[in-house]
């Protein structure tokens, strides 16, 4: 697979280590009240749709960007990349 | 260089060099032939034509193609270290020299003891052994498979390792032509002209595909001419590769095909195969057809070959597969035998059409309507049994048979993303269906079109389709005059008759009986006959077969071919070794091998090495007279805590994290606090994975407001720093931070023992105070050493000792340990290696890679304290889980043996006195056992249920693997020092 990565261009997919969907970037507030709830959901539920997901992909053999890649998981196509910094900031991430 | 004789069958013509003679050997025979023969085409022509014997029932057999859809003449070639098996005859380029066995037989291939396998056929059909070896179930890995895998077969293998070398390459291009025949040229032509990069492979070492085969092809021009035209001007282009023996055996994601290359026999240079990864933007497959046979009764004998290979012995090879040939086909296609035969004025008794409404005017008796019923000969086909259209049977003498049974399109690329092929009824055949791999057009017979000339027109509208797509200008490519015919045919897959087998699958020994058996058996998807009988799943996957075999299963259930099923296929196309999979990888180049920066200093002081991840360590360092690594170990442990002792610990993971929020990122990556660490000190710091389990440990230094160093164990250096970089980039972009990973940078050396300061005082530039009020426990700081060298000096320890780890920059490593080692001579210090390490760490209780086995908690390891509920950190919100809090849970503690002589060993469990070894009386397991020096005994850390509150209890340590049970008590893990005093002096 080739992954176009938003900075360097076209890259081959043994340059990257995976890891999982993206929604990881939604990380609860651990000093709430219900965190344990909201943590077991956020680390052990996940959808597996037949189609669009959206997973974070780590340039290891590169410049060890995080990366949001959209595939579609039938055919493996790949509709998106962008920086996982900047999708985290536009979830409202910050400090 | 052989005199013509009675035996040789070869015709005049031919595309093969007939100035040079090669010689060769087949079962200790010695043959001739000429540059551009096979292995098969030259055994042919020396009047050979038994080159196996079968895989089940041992049926002696001859080629049947002349291609790498070869399922019969599979042979062994090469010698010693060198031997390959399985090597198909058909697609072998002679050379001089060549040796070649056949495989499969014993004694020989024309006398097997295993044929008798052929008359026990009854009793080995389909799901034989399914049903045959049931019982005893004892008996199923000791005597029925090994004698099924002696009597079944294959080739063997040389058992030595290869000697050859094989390599992998990347290539880009902008259009892949798969196929170099009529198709394929043209379209390589096409896309050549516009400027495009093109790569154009063949699996053959000429090309050409079939124009090398058939006679009369094109209407004017002469083939031969035509084909070095194309070459010679794609050679001369920079933007082509023209890569001949290449067999393209896979298409992946992306537009990436896999690719296998061989090197021409006996050529001067280079690796034997060379497996390529093509990154194509768009690809034109033109890898042409390949014919299928007809089942009928004894079908396999030897001299029964298919008809478009036939005509390839005669046209390219110059080569009569017999003296009298006779062609059954059901298409128009077996008529060009026929006649390319007769022009090489070879006989043809007769042509027997199935079509009832065949053509009779050929100059050739032609039977219409009629079948071949049956077939005579052993070990070489002598005679066939026709039955006429009037129902009247006939024989007729012959020594060949020429097979057409239809052309299937070689799609196969098509369908390995999982797209699946759609039927064709006019031309009886699958084609690749509208959806396939994407930037993928499949030209000429491979995607059914069967005439030269809609070839040539294909394959150059394919390569122009593709060009326009890429932006590049259509070409025109100037094409010959060719024949445009449509082949008719009427589909016809087996002839019913009495008796006999008619095989289907002649990889694998399936037959008409082993379909309808699994028809009758209700095994009638695809998929489950393909696995009830094994039909194409023999190394050539059915290329020849599958489609009859659907054919046969939709015929007995009374549905269309569509209705039941499409064949798909998998990669590898053909075969691929896996020498060309492992290219260079093997040995000692399986992976990189990471030397640490006193590596050539400790291989001068003898050290015994081990690896450690990627890394080779020094796991000791044994002196004259020392007998067993015990010795060794003992005394390097005894000598560091009784004055000095030196080891290499750069292999521990070292990151580099700086920028005014680097504390505050640090608080969250930890479970512990480190934004009140003050500068110039070192923290312990426990990382825990999200669900709470203790992922890595180590020690962060601040060496500045705004800049820290933290370290990582040895194996855990990439995962912890992946992490970081997670939690930074997707957690907190915002945070004010940036790490980097300094492990090679730094080379480091922990100095221990009462007398380190007094070693390092003699390295240390006198301006900086490493006195121990200056420079107490866990102290850092930037210095320099050697008289300006910059260094860091850390007040760690892992052993227990007053103890320092002090870094270089790398290139300096060698040097200062040589200086330390100088500087360390009358306080007689002493390195160590990783061992000793170890077990001066158990002594102490600390933590390492057993104990930090994914699987534990901070409360596990007795660290619960840590775990800071006053702020956010990874790990934290789980490991307040309910779960993880029980009362039972697993608690880190020391064993020691009550018979210190009585060894403990690492994985045993633990057991209340005199339980029995089993799982519900599982209380625990050990982590780490050593033998403590300082001790005198055996001790060990391991997991305990309560184990803290437990500590004087005894618990018996079982190993049932060694069948040993030891009493040991359960104490503190701290068993040396547990006060810590020598740390701090």
């Amino acid at each position: 697979m080739i992954i176009e990565h938003p900075l360097l261009g076209p890259r081959d997919a043994q340059e990257f280590v995976y890891l999982g969907d993206a929604s990881l970037i939604d990380r609860p507030d651990g000093m709430a009240e219900d965190s344990v709830e909201c943590f077991h959901d956020y680390l052990y539920l996940r959808s597996n749709p037949a189609g669009l997901h959206r997973e974070l992909w780590f340039h290891e053999g590169g410049d060890r960007s995080w990366l949001v890649v959209t595939r579609d998981t039938v055919t493996h196509e790949i509709v998106k990349v962008e920086l996982a910094a900047d999708v985290a900031r536009q979830r409202g991430r910050c400090r | 260089m052989s005199a013509p004789n009675r035996l040789s069958h070869r015709l005049p013509g031919g595309l093969i060099d007939r100035k040079r003679t090669l010689s060769f050997r087949f079962d200790g025979r010695e043959y001739h032939g000429h540059p551009g023969d096979t292995l098969a085409s030259a055994l042919l022509a020396g009047g050979r034509m038994l080159m196996g014997r079968s895989f089940k029932y041992h049926r002696p057999r001859g080629p049947l193609t002349a291609g790498s859809e070869e399922p019969n003449a599979l042979v062994e070639l090469g010698g010693g270290a060198c031997r390959e098996p399985n090597a198909r005859a058909t697609t072998t380029e002679l050379f001089d020299g060549l040796e070649a066995r056949s495989q499969n037989r014993w004694p020989s291939l024309s006398f097997d003891v295993l044929a008798v396998n052929d008359l026990l056929a009854p009793f080995l059909t389909a799901g034989f052994y399914y049903k045959t070896f049931m019982w005893p179930r004892s008996f199923w890995d000791k005597v029925y498979e090994p004698a099924i895998r002696r009597a079944a077969g294959l080739g063997r293998l040389s058992g030595a390792a290869d000697p050859d070398v094989y390599d992998k390459g990347f290539l880009h291009c902008d259009l892949l032509v798969v196929g170099g025949g009529p198709a394929g040229l043209t379209a390589a032509l096409a896309a050549a002209r516009a400027g495009a990069r093109v790569i154009l492979a063949e699996e053959d070492f000429r090309f050409g595909g079939r124009l090398n085969c058939d006679a009369g092809l094109f209407l004017g021009a002469d083939q031969q001419d035509w084909i070095s035209a194309c070459v010679e001007e794609l050679s001369s282009l920079e933007n082509v590769r023209l890569m001949p023996r290449t067999m393209v055996f896979g298409a992946f994601d992306h537009g990436i095909f896999g690719a296998l290359e061989n090197n021409p026999p006996q050529a001067a240079s280079g690796p034997r195969q060379v497996l390529w990864r093509i990154y194509a933007r768009r690809t034109v497959l033109a890898a042409g057809a390949v014919e299928r046979p007809i089942a009928f009764a004894d079908n396999d004998r030897p001299g029964i070959m298919l008809a478009g290979a036939v005509r390839a012995y005669a046209n390219r090879w110059a080569v009569a597969v017999g003296r009298q040939v006779v062609v059954f086909t059901n298409n128009d296609d077996g008529y060009r035998t026929a006649a390319d035969l007769m022009a090489k004025g070879v006989e043809v008794p007769a042509i027997v059409d199935t079509r009832s409404d065949a053509a009779v005017d050929v100059g050739v008796p032609v039977f219409a309507g009629a079948a071949v019923v049956g077939t005579s000969g052993r070990l070489r086909l002598s005679g066939v049994k026709l039955r006429l259209s009037s129902g009247e049977e006939r024989s007729l003498k012959c020594d060949a048979l020429a097979l057409g049974g239809g052309w299937n399109p070689n799609l196969h690329l098509t369908c390995h993303q999982g797209h699946r092929p759609v039927w064709r009824e006019d031309i009886a055949a699958f084609v690749p269906g509208k959806a396939g791999p994407p930037g993928l057009r499949a030209a000429g017979a491979a995607c059914g079109a069967f005439s030269t000339a809609n070839a040539l027109e294909g394959g150059r509208d394919a390569a122009n389709d593709a060009l326009e797509d890429l932006g590049f200008r259509r070409q025109d490519v100037k094409l010959p005059e060719a024949e445009g015919r449509t082949p008719s045919i009427v589909a016809f897959w087996h002839v019913r008759s009495k008796g006999g087998r008619a095989w289907v699958d002649f990889q694998n020994d399936v037959t008409v009986k082993d379909v309808e058996l699994a028809h009758r058996e209700n095994f009638r998807s695809v998929e489950h006959l393909k696995r009830y009988t094994t039909l194409g799943m023999a190394p050539d996957q059915g290329k020849t077969a599958n489609v009859i075999g659907l054919a046969v299963m939709a015929e007995l259930s009374g549905r269309t071919i569509p209705e039941t099923g499409t064949t798909t296929f998998r990669p590898p196309y053909a075969p691929v070794s896996v020498a060309a999979f492992a290219g260079r990888s093997t040995g000692e180049d399986f992976r990189p091998r990471r030397l640490t920066p006193s590596h050539d200093w400790a291989a001068e002081q003898g050290a015994h090495f081990v690896e450690a991840g990627l890394w080779l360590r020094a796991q000791w360092f044994p002196r004259p007279g020392e007998s067993h690594w015990r010795q060794t170990v003992d005394r390097e442990v005894l000598a560091t805590r009784g004055s000095v002792g030196i080891c290499d610990v750069s292999t521990l993971g070292k990151i580099d994290v700086q920028g005014t929020d680097a504390a505050a990122f640090l608080n969250r990556v930890y479970c512990n606090g480190f934004a009140k660490l003050p500068v110039g000190r070192v923290r312990y710091g426990l990382m825990l994975r999200e669900d709470g389990m203790a992922m890595d440990d180590g020690t962060t230094a601040r060496l500045a407001e705004d800049h820290f160093v933290t370290t990582t164990t040895t194996a855990n250096a990439v995962a912890v720093f992946r992490h970081m970089e997670f939690c930074r980039q997707s957690l907190w972009p915002g945070l004010d931070v940036q790490l980097v990973s300094t492990t090679e940078a730094w080379a480091q050396f922990a100095v221990a023992g009462p007398n380190s300061r007094r070693v390092l005082q003699r390295v240390v530039d006198p301006e900086f105070d490493i006195s121990n009020e200056a420079f107490p426990f866990m102290a850092c700081g930037e210095i320099t050493v050697c008289g300006g060298l910059r260094a860091r000096l850390f007040r760690i320890s892992f052993s227990g000792e007053l103890a320092y780890e002090i870094a270089v920059p790398t290139r300096y490593g060698d040097g200062l340990i040589r200086r330390l080692m100088e500087a360390g001579r009358d306080f007689d210090i002493t390195p160590y290696g990783t061992e000793a390490l170890g077990v001066m760490r158990v002594e102490k209780g600390h933590a390492a890679g057993g104990e930090l086995n994914g699987t534990v908690t901070a409360r596990n390891l007795g660290m619960e304290r840590m775990v800071s509920a006053k702020k956010d950190s990874i790990g934290a919100p789980l490991s307040r889980r309910e779960s993880l809090s029980g009362e039972d849970v697993l608690k880190l503690v020391g064993f020691c043996p009550l018979d210190p002589a009585q060894p403990l060993v690492a994985g045993s469990h633990l057991l209340p006195e005199g339980a029995a070894a089993q799982a519900s009386n599982d209380q625990g397991y050990l982590t780490s056992a050593v033998y403590s020096p300082t001790l005198a005994t055996p001790i060990a850390l391991g997991f305990l249920k309560r184990g803290d509150a437990r500590l004087g209890e005894v618990v018996d340590v079982a190993n049932p693997l060694m069948g040993t049970r030891v009493r040991a008590r359960v104490v503190s893990p701290h068993f040396f020092d547990p006060e810590g005093g020598r740390l701090r002096v």
